[in-house]
């Protein structure tokens, strides 16, 4: 409610990318918001690009939006050029002209690419602000990844399964969503492999409860009325 | 005697010279306080969460406090200020304990004397940086108000405090009535606490709600509230419009 605009703007939102044995798993929280309100608490983050990539968007709404936009229309008619799926390097390489050629337009968007294409399997890109592009075997992004520095660099490792690779990324999710006010809902995740892809929900009721949170209730009644005569009593 | 201009910049006011005991910002924040008039007295809710900036920090901070027998203070902003707040109100019970009259202030004195307080740093562009509210029930009489951070003081059937304001009250209005009971009153703060979970960025799944009746007041156990994400449309939003939200 209150727009500062001279704050460092901060991305509200927690991304993340990881490749696997096999492929990438990308996942997203749900929230998207407008100051402090949170404008819709299951907006999808997690568009497609082309069958085999897709994108992790962050930062700002619209641009995130518009430059997903043309890069998917861009990587429509490459395809048909060249007559196979695009590679996960070449639709980075779009994002990245993109938001470099843009700075100066103050587009606000941190982007995590990941895919899976015959010549290099699955491979995940980070796009910050800026336009640089990093090729990583994972990748986290918007303000919640803050809080998931420490948690990777202890829990990452190479060659995991398909499984727990999920797993891992609802975990990272799941603990930015206890923290980051900016992110929370529902975390998303796409698994894109040889064989496809798998797109999948969690919802905020079914996560893991983390340090000082409580198992949910219908109601307090139902608390006053299962304990017993005096539980109100300090 | 500082001499200062204040400045705005949107979050608070600063000062051409430095004075180590203002409140420029807030760092460590409470977010809605909603309280109700209820059939026998007031029933009030609030969340345990002490938000630092865009981080969830502190998840089990206590935002309503019993002042006395007769009355429970509520408060949204700033913790520290609040904190403070509760070290006066304990030397006012304790100064009004020494009189030995068989007379205790009631929730309308206590909000009087905050607002006398919270006015006063006002004026000296020193706020405390609070929204308050009161409620108890005194000699049979419910009281329920609230004083915001400018020294504005008013009394309702239903307050709120912050984003409470925008998303509790409409609901109140609507199904607020006078001779709600016990059950249907909880339900109701439930009602606006789970939209307030859903639609507050600064909001954390841990409440208390607080009973005040003519036999005292009593603050509940913290407890969690479920939600429900089980629509068809949340599964897959984007289906048919790639790249929206």
């Amino acid at each position: 409610m209150d727009l500062n605009l001279d704050a460092p703007h901060s991305m509200g939102t927690t991304i993340i990318g990881v490749t696997y044995n096999g492929g990438v798993v990308l996942g997203a929280d749900s929230r998207t918001s407008t100051g402090m309100y949170v404008a819709n608490r299951a907006s999808d983050k997690i568009t497609q690009l082309t069958d085999n990539v897709y994108v992790c968007r962050s930062g700002s709404a619209a641009d995130s939006q518009v430059v997903s936009d043309y890069v998917r229309y861009f990587l429509h008619q490459h395809t048909i050029q060249l007559g196979q799926p695009a590679t996960v390097k070449v639709s980075a390489n779009l994002i990245r002209m993109l938001a470099y050629n843009n700075k100066q337009n103050m587009l606000q968007t941190g982007l995590i690419v990941g895919g899976w294409d015959k010549y290099e399997g699955g491979k995940i890109y980070g796009i910050p602000l800026g336009g640089t592009v990093v090729e990583q075997p994972f990748a986290i992004g918007g303000s919640g990844s803050s809080y998931l520095y420490g948690f990777f660099d202890q829990a990452w490792k190479e060659n995991m399964t398909k499984e727990e690779a999920e797993q891992l990324v609802v975990k990272a999710v799941s603990l930015a969503i206890a923290r980051d006010g900016a992110s929370g809902g529902v975390v998303r995740t796409v698994i894109i492999n040889s064989e496809g892809v798998t797109r999948n929900f969690y919802p905020g009721d079914k996560l893991q409860l983390w340090h000082e949170e409580l198992e949910p209730q219908n109601s307090l009644l139902d608390i006053l009325n299962a304990a017993g005569p005096e539980p109100m009593a300090m | 005697m500082t001499f200062m201009i204040p400045i705005e910049n949107g979050n608070g006011v600063k000062n051409a010279e430095a004075d180590s005991q203002r409140t420029l910002y807030p760092y460590v924040t409470g977010t809605s306080v909603v309280a109700i008039k209820y059939k026998d007295g007031i029933l009030m809710a609030s969340d345990m969460g002490g938000s630092y900036g865009s981080t969830l920090r502190y998840k089990n901070i206590e935002r309503m406090k019993a002042i006395g027998k007769h009355s429970l203070l509520g408060a949204s902003g700033e913790i520290s200020d609040f904190q403070e707040i509760l070290r006066y109100l304990d030397e006012l019970m304790l100064n009004d304990n020494m009189w030995d009259d068989g007379n205790s202030l009631g929730p309308k004195e206590v909000l009087n004397y905050l607002t006398r307080v919270v006015y006063n740093r006002r004026n000296k562009f020193n706020p405390l940086w609070n929204t308050l509210v009161v409620g108890g029930v005194k000699y049979g009489e419910k009281y329920l108000g609230m004083v915001s951070m400018i020294g504005v003081s008013f009394e309702d059937n239903h307050v709120a405090t912050g984003f409470g304001n925008h998303l509790a009250r409409p609901i109140l209005r609507d199904e607020w009535r006078e001779d709600l009971s016990f059950e249907e009153g909880v339900k109701l703060l439930e009602k606006c606490m789970r939209v307030l979970l859903y639609r507050d960025r600064s909001a954390i799944n841990k409440l208390q709600i607080a009973k005040m009746t003519e036999e005292g007041v009593t603050v509940s156990e913290p407890y969690s509230l479920k939600t429900f994400w089980d629509f068809k449309a949340f599964t897959n939003p984007t289906v048919g419009a790639e790249g929206s939200w």
